[in-house]
Order: structure tokens, then C-alpha cells, then sequence
């Protein structure tokens, strides 16, 4: 199959969508921009023009109240956050709002089939108001839907699904991601939203990882099956609806679990999904789960600290030998070089 | 200190409507009216499980802009939404079963007092976390620009929406994109129970802010429907032109307390004085429109008396549907919820 980039995936999914749907239009602080979101936009922005894509000025809770306001009377909007971090400002109208619509009119105001796209930063000192991932927040919220691409399919997969959904999508996109290449069909593709995928099968330990990290955790898994490690990767893909069935299935065939997230541990998507193996697969579990994420502070900025402050493969791979009761003293650090220098 | 109001009494006597236009308005007028204070006095009886900000005594806004507006042109309002929803065309018993919890309601239960919505007639929604209604009334007008369609968007709110940072991100981007939007401020002179002197610098006038934006915006007497009424179809003309958005401040007064269907003398509340509020009741839209009818000879006082008769009729009917008709079912918890 053919091999495109994640931001190439992301924007042939836009692209496709807009050719079906008319009513799909995109918006927010750059999208129009030559380096169109990381290039995520550029091939919409040159295809349709901007009738249908178009910068927005910095007002992140207006223009979401603004897409909700054009969704209620048939509008399909995508907006668009350059980082996380903006889309705080706009949480009352997502959740408010937006989660709320078609359940607080009672079905009777229609739908606001809004799509909000957000990227997840790292590295580069990026820092503390530049780098947070949303994720466990806005999954708290009934009504929303809450995807993170992990791989350039689902990129285009989920995208495509965001844009035929009939209720928000929160896509959260990572940043580091948008150079990696992977298979893509040509054609359209839609990656069911609740649905997680095993992206790799084994048969020792079950890793639940989410974007960044699942491709962290495949690295790591490679590294393991040298020590005789079988570890099963599931993506999660979706936040909310969560698939319970295959993270309970791949808990039930290994008994051990690792939960590795972009995010922080309190309230998070890793303790969401420890305590569901906790209820739903106890009987199933060999030992205690282990949930790897952000170190519990603010996103530093200075070298050291931000490298002392990510999980990386090195992290799951030690917390895998340990959990399979191997020592793990010998076992230096796997990480790839971290190439990245911007743009931001 | 206290709201004292700015506009004469007969500041509207020069404009001449035709009479069907005129009878119209005042039986929107007198049917919003009893309405609200059917609900208020129903809701003493403690069967509405929905916090309630009634609308007495701001009638004449809702009548008069709605009155311009077409049943295609779409509304956004805020908590105290009753007005708006009834003057857009809103089904009577939908409002009414809603506030009792039914399934026949307009949100079928699940909004309550703050949630109402009638899409068949463009009362899209009401909400009340202040200035989202207003975004959403761009957001329609943007979408109307982007179809070509030469609909208008309403957004109803109160003056305590100005200490909202999102009306500012609205004004600016509905005049740079010049999109079809009104935007109605009902200016009673408290949020909840704040008057504007503590909110707002001394000296604020609100038109001036909005004009500071390249927004067209007129103050005028909120209490005559009239006023109302040729203010709105001057802004939905202008609107319609293609000349972008339109601002009309409404200065009109709350009857009743924030929430709930007291007065608040009887519950010992000092922020106003019942003197206050008194002297603002004898500015009564109603009663207003109803003297105008007679003055201009458009109505006889058998014929208004007619008018209520009819409007209590229906009323009383609508009342004793709603109460009626049947619960939601909890199996139905979930439903919509996606």
C-alpha cells in the first residue's frame, strides 16, 4: 500500500470530506497559512479556496460558539487549534455547548455536528502552556467524542469518520507526529470512532497507549521481543466512547498491563482505563497495572528537565521487565535521537 | 443610583403603523404577559422543578423585534427566554409542558426553563451561560452569508452580557465579516442583582461601545413595542441590505426578581426599592399598547377585553394539556445523549 505522511493523511481526509460534503468549511488562527497547520491544510486551502478555509482572529471561544451557531442550521464546521493549550478558552462552548445540544433540547434543536482539531506540543521547550494534551478532560464530558490519531490511516480514518459523525469530534493531533509515514488508502477511509485497534499482537503484556505513546510503545516492543518479551500494543484511538471490549480482551490473553498516555496520571485516561481493567478484568490480572505518564509537574522548558519529564520507549520498556520479573539494570536507553526543531 | 428612565411616554406618537400591524403586536403583547404571570403564579405551587427567570414587564421587546423578523429568520436567546420563544411563534403548550417536566415539552424535559427550543418557527435556542447566544447568532448569520441566503440572525441578551469578554470577540468579528446579524440588548439596568454602577465604569453607554466596533446601534424605549418594532425593521432592512450587523439597546425593567416568580419587596430584598419597581409598572408596555389601540381608534375597549378573554381561554387549556400529559420514561435516560 501506498506510504503518505500523517499530515498528508490528515489532509487528504480533509480533502475527500469536503469534496463529498459542501457544507464542511475550515477555520481558525492560521489555517490558510502557506505552512497550512503543519501542511494539514495547504491542499484544502488551495483546492477550495477561502470560501471554505479561512483564518479567524484569535478569539478561541467565540469561534467555537460561532461553528456551533453555523452547525445548528446545517454547516459542517472544522476549527482549528494550533496547540491544545488555546482550546481552554473555549471550553464552554464545547462543553456547554456543543456536548450538550442535541441532549438538552431533547433531540428537538437538531445536532451540532461541530469537528474541533487540536495539536498536542513536545519538546523544544515548548513548555508549560504549549504542551498539554486534553484529552482525560474533555473525555470526562458526556456527548463529546474525543479521538487521538496515533497513525496516518487513522488520521485520515478518524477524520473522515469526525466529518459523517452526527455529534462534536475533538480530534487531538500530536506534533511530533506529522512527519511519520505509514500505509494509507488512497481511497476514502473511515476509522469506526470508539473503536481501539491492536496494533500489535502478543502474548506476554498488554500496553493501552495513546497517540505519541503508542508509537513509543511499539519501539519499545521491539526492543523487548530481544529479551523474550511478548508485549500486545492496543491503541486506544478514542478517549470517549472508550472500547472497553479490547482492552478487556488483550488483558484477558496476557494478565498484565501497562497504560502509557501523553497526559498526566490523576483523573487520567491511564487511571480510566487501570480502573476499568480493576472492575471489568481483575480475575484476569496477574499483578499490578502500571500507569506511565507526564511526570507530575508543569511541562519544563531546559533541557534536562524536559528529558527527566517524558516517558519515553526507555520508560515502558524498563516498566515491561520489571513486570515480567526481569532485571532491568542492563537495559540502557532505547530512545531514537529526538530530531525536532520546529517549525512549531 | 437606581434606573431612572430616559425615554418619554409618547416618544412614538408620530410613527404610524398599519392597523393589522398594530393589533398584532398588542396580542403578542397581552398573551406573553399572560403567560409569564399564569407561570409565575403555577409556579408557587412548587409542580415546576425548573429554576424560572420570567419575563414580566420586558414583553414589548421580544414582540416588537420578533414582530420584524420572518418565521426563517433564526433566534438565540439567554435565561429569561420566555418572551422570545413565544413572540417567535413558540408552541404555548410546548413552553408550558417543558417547565412541568413532560415528554410533550419543547425540549421534552430535558432543558427546563433555560433550554427552550422551536426550531419549526427559528426560535433555535435559548441558554443561560451569558454571551453564547450571541456566537451562535454569528455563527448562523456566517452560515446564511456562506449559502447566500438572505436570512437574518437574532441574538437576545441582557445588558450584563457586557462584562462578558465573548461579546467583544462577537461584535468584532460580525462587523469585520459583516454578517447578517441583530443584536438585541434588554438593558434593565441589574444583572441579577448588580446594577451597572458596579460593573461598568460611570458614563457607559453601551451604543457608543458597540458604534466603537463600526456597528450600527440605536437606545431606544424598550417599553413601547413600537419603538421596538420600527427600530427592528429599520436594523433587519439595513441587516438585509447586505450593510452587516445592526446593535438596538432596549431600555426596559424586570418586574419580578432575578429567579422565581416573587416580587422582591416581599422577600425583603434591597437592592431596589419597591418604589423603584412601582414606578417602572406604571410604564406598563401593555397598558401602553392598549391606550395607544383606543387613542389611535385601531381598537374599542370591548374589543381588547375580547382579545384577553381569548388569550386566558387558551391559557386555561393549555395549562391543563401540559399538567396532563405524560412523564418522560427513565428508560429514555441515554437518549440523545449522542
Amino acid at each position: 500500500m501506498r506510504k503518505i505522511k500523517y499530515s498528508q493523511a490528515l489532509s487528504e481526509g480533509i480533502v475527500q470530506s469536503m469534496e463529498k460534503d459542501p457544507n464542511i468549511f475550515m477555520t481558525g488562527i492560521a489555517v490558510d497559512y502557506p505552512s497550512g497547520i503543519f501542511g494539514s491544510t495547504t491542499e484544502a486551502t488551495r483546492r477550495f479556496g477561502p470560501k471554505r478555509v479561512f483564518d479567524a482572529p484569535a478569539m478561541e471561544n467565540a469561534l467555537t460558539g460561532i461553528a456551533i451557531g453555523a452547525a445548528a442550521v446545517g454547516k459542517r464546521p472544522i476549527i482549528v487549534h494550533p496547540r491544545n493549550d488555546f482550546m481552554f478558552l473555549a471550553f464552554d462552548m464545547i462543553i456547554n455547548l456543543a456536548a450538550k445540544w442535541k441532549y438538552m433540547y431533547g433531540g428537538n434543536a437538531g445536532a451540532v455536528p461541530i469537528v474541533v482539531r487540536a495539536v498536542i506540543g513536545k519538546g523544544w521547550g515548548q513548555g508549560a502552556s504549549h504542551s498539554q494534551s486534553l484529552q482525560s478532560v474533555l473525555g470526562h464530558f458526556p456527548g463529546l467524542n474525543v479521538v487521538m490519531p496515533a497513525f496516518p490511516r487513522d488520521a485520515k480514518g478518524l477524520m473522515m469518520s469526525a466529518l459523517t459523525h452526527s455529534s462534536p469530534v475533538i480530534i487531538l493531533e500530536h506534533r511530533t507526529l506529522y512527519d511519520t509515514e505509514g500505509d494509507v488508502p488512497e481511497e476514502p477511509v473511515y476509522t469506526p470512532i470508539g473503536k481501539a485497534a491492536v496494533v500489535r499482537e502478543g502474548k506476554d503484556l498488554t500496553i493501552v497507549a495513546t497517540s505519541f505513546m503508542a508509537y513509543e510503545a511499539l519501539h519499545a516492543a521491539a526492543e523487548l521481543e530481544k529479551e523474550g518479551i511478548s508485549a500486545e500494543i492496543v491503541d486506544l484511538r478514542s478517549i470517549r466512547p472508550l472500547d472497553e471490549e479490547t482492552i478487556l480482551n488483550s488483558v484477558r490473553k496476557t494478565g498484565h498491563l501497562i497504560v502509557a498516555d501523553t497526559s498526566w496520571e490523576l483523573c487520567g485516561v491511564v487511571s480510566e482505563v487501570a480502573a476499568l481493567v480493576a472492575e471489568k478484568g481483575f480475575s484476569s490480572l496477574k499483578g499490578p497495572v502500571r500507569r506511565i505518564a507526564l511526570a507530575n509537574c508543569p511541562a519544563p522548558v531546559s533541557q534536562p528537565l524536559e528529558k527527566a519529564f517524558y516517558p519515553t520507549a526507555t520508560t515502558i520498556a524498563k516498566a515491561a521487565m520489571s513486570m515480567m520479573g526481569k532485571f532491568s539494570g542492563h537495559f540502557g536507553n532505547i530512545d531514537r535521537e529526538d530530531n525536532f526543531k520546529g517549525p512549531y | 443610583m437606581g434606573a431612572k428612565p430616559t425615554f418619554k411616554e409618547d416618544s412614538t406618537s408620530a410613527i404610524s403603523l398599519p392597523a393589522e400591524t398594530e393589533i398584532r403586536l398588542y396580542r403578542q403583547l397581552i398573551r406573553v404577559r399572560h403567560a409569564e404571570e399564569t407561570l409565575a403564579a403555577l409556579y408557587k405551587e412548587k409542580e415546576m422543578r425548573t429554576p424560572t427567570h420570567f419575563g414580566v414587564g420586558q414583553e414589548a421587546v421580544a414582540v416588537g423585534a420578533c414582530g420584524a423578523l420572518r418565521n426563517d429568520d433564526v433566534v438565540y436567546t439567554h435565561h429569561r427566554s420566555h418572551t422570545h420563544y413565544l413572540a417567535k411563534g413558540g408552541s404555548l403548550l410546548g413552553l408550558v409542558a417543558e417547565l412541568y417536566g413532560r415528554e410533550g415539552g419543547c425540549s421534552r424535559g430535558r432543558g427546563g426553563s433555560v433550554h427552550l427550543t422551536d426550531r419549526s418557527v427559528g426560535m433555535l435556542g435559548s441558554s443561560p451561560i451569558l454571551g453564547e447566544g450571541v456566537a451562535l447568532a454569528v455563527g448562523s448569520a456566517l452560515a446564511f452569508r456562506m449559502d447566500g441566503q438572505n436570512r437574518v440572525a437574532t441574538s437576545f441578551f441582557g445588558e450584563g452580557t457586557f462584562d462578558e469578554g465573548i461579546v467583544y470577540e462577537c461584535l468584532n468579528y460580525a462587523s469585520v465579516n459583516k454578517l447578517p446579524v441583530l443584536l438585541v440588548c434588554e438593558n434593565n439596568f441589574y444583572a441579577t442583582e448588580s446594577p451597572m454602577e458596579v460593573r461598568q465604569p460611570a458614563g457607559t453607554e453601551l451604543c457608543e461601545r458597540v458604534a466603537s466596533f463600526k456597528i450600527k446601534a440605536e437606545r431606544i424605549d424598550g417599553n413601547d413595542v413600537v419603538a421596538v418594532f420600527d427600530a427592528a425593521r429599520r436594523a433587519v432592512d439595513h441587516i438585509r441590505d447586505g450593510q452587516g450587523p445592526y446593535f438596538i439597546e432596549c431600555e426596559t425593567y424586570r418586574w419580578l426578581e432575578h429567579v422565581g416568580p416573587m416580587f422582591d419587596h416581599e422577600l425583603g430584598r434591597s437592592y431596589r426599592t419597591k418604589e423603584e419597581v412601582e414606578a417602572w409598572m406604571q410604564r406598563c408596555p401593555v397598558r401602553r399598547g392598549a391606550a395607544r389601540l383606543l387613542a389611535r381608534k385601531i381598537a374599542t375597549q370591548p374589543q381588547l377585553d375580547q382579545w384577553m378573554a381569548e388569550t386566558r381561554a387558551e391559557m386555561t387549556k393549555v395549562v391543563a394539556q401540559a399538567k396532563a400529559s405524560p412523564w418522560p420514561d427513565p428508560s429514555a435516560l441515554f437518549e440523545n445523549a449522542y
